[in-house]
């Protein structure tokens, strides 16, 4: 799939980030794994930190965006070792013909996001018979 | 007229490497806080957040997809030792079906040294949205005490 990046619907993520979140959170591109097999494209993100409702998954015209919140905070009052911070996640995918857009399904557990895109039917291999006469 | 001042090329350079340096972000021990998560990386994993109250210290690790059955959590001491092993993409999957292979996965073992003394019996883990939470309750005799003063 082609990486694009393109405002999400209803502006772009930096002028919705002013209204809704303090000014200094960012958003980080989450790593992803992209395979694909015979009925489909399958897609996992590490989005850690992320509890279902804080996940947003959108398709507009052909653009897949992966919007999520992470809620997370230290537990103790002092912080003694900091090596992650985690805010938001945003990442997007221009997505091919051959992807079936209506039938997209999502799971989130432990923390990684499975996409399964499945294909549209002529986009799967077919068996063709062949006939001897 | 100018001359070549040697001194003044050598000074240009040295800014231009450290320009360089700086774009690559090689800062020692600063927070990766970039805008790219670490999907594969030389540096320690997990991730680890530090903190503590009077009572408790607090561990939580950044650890997505980890399989919860691998996970192991050890203390000796002030030793904390978090193994266990991070499912990739799945074993099956042939190389040239992937677009994209940016995350990692396999076996990771971190030792995380605490800064005080504490109770190894009464430690708690929890794992949830692919944070690792650990709570640590800190020895009786690490707790801070109240002193108090007597005034003549």
């Amino acid at each position: 799939m082609a990486e694009k990046t393109v405002p999400a619907v209803g502006g772009a993520p930096e002028r919705s980030k002013r209204e809704l979140t303090r000014a200094r959170d960012r958003y980080a591109r989450p790593p992803v794994d992209i395979y694909e097999n015979d009925d489909a494209l399958v897609l996992l993100a590490d989005l850690p930190g992320v509890p279902k409702d804080g996940l947003e998954i959108s398709v507009d015209d052909s653009v897949l965006t992966i919007q999520a919140k992470a809620d997370y905070t230290p537990a103790g009052k002092d912080s003694i070792y900091r090596e992650f911070e985690l805010s938001g996640f945003f990442r997007q995918f221009e997505l091919g013909e051959e992807i079936d857009q209506g039938k997209i399904s999502a799971e989130l557990k432990h923390g990684v996001l499975k996409l399964t895109l499945p294909k549209v039917p002529e986009a799967r291999p077919k068996q063709i018979e062949v006939k001897v006469s | 007229m100018v001359w070549w001042n040697p001194f003044y090329e050598f000074d240009a350079m040295r800014r231009e490497i450290e320009r360089v340096f700086d774009e690559f972000g090689f800062q020692p021990g600063a927070p990766f806080g970039s805008a790219f998560l670490p999907g594969r990386m030389a540096r320690a994993y997990p991730l680890v957040n530090l903190s503590e109250n009077h009572e408790y210290v607090y561990v939580d690790a950044m650890a997505p997809g980890v399989d919860p059955s691998s996970l192991s959590i050890n203390v000796v001491h002030n030793t904390l030792t978090i193994s266990g092993e991070k499912r990739g993409a799945p074993s099956e999957v042939e190389p040239e079906a992937f677009h994209r292979a940016e995350r990692a996965g396999g076996k990771f073992v971190r030792a995380v040294t605490l800064p005080v003394e504490i109770d190894a019996d009464k430690v708690a883990a929890e794992y949830s949205d692919g944070i690792l939470h650990i709570t640590l309750p800190k020895a009786e005799k690490a707790k801070p005490k109240q002193i108090s003063v007597k005034v003549a």
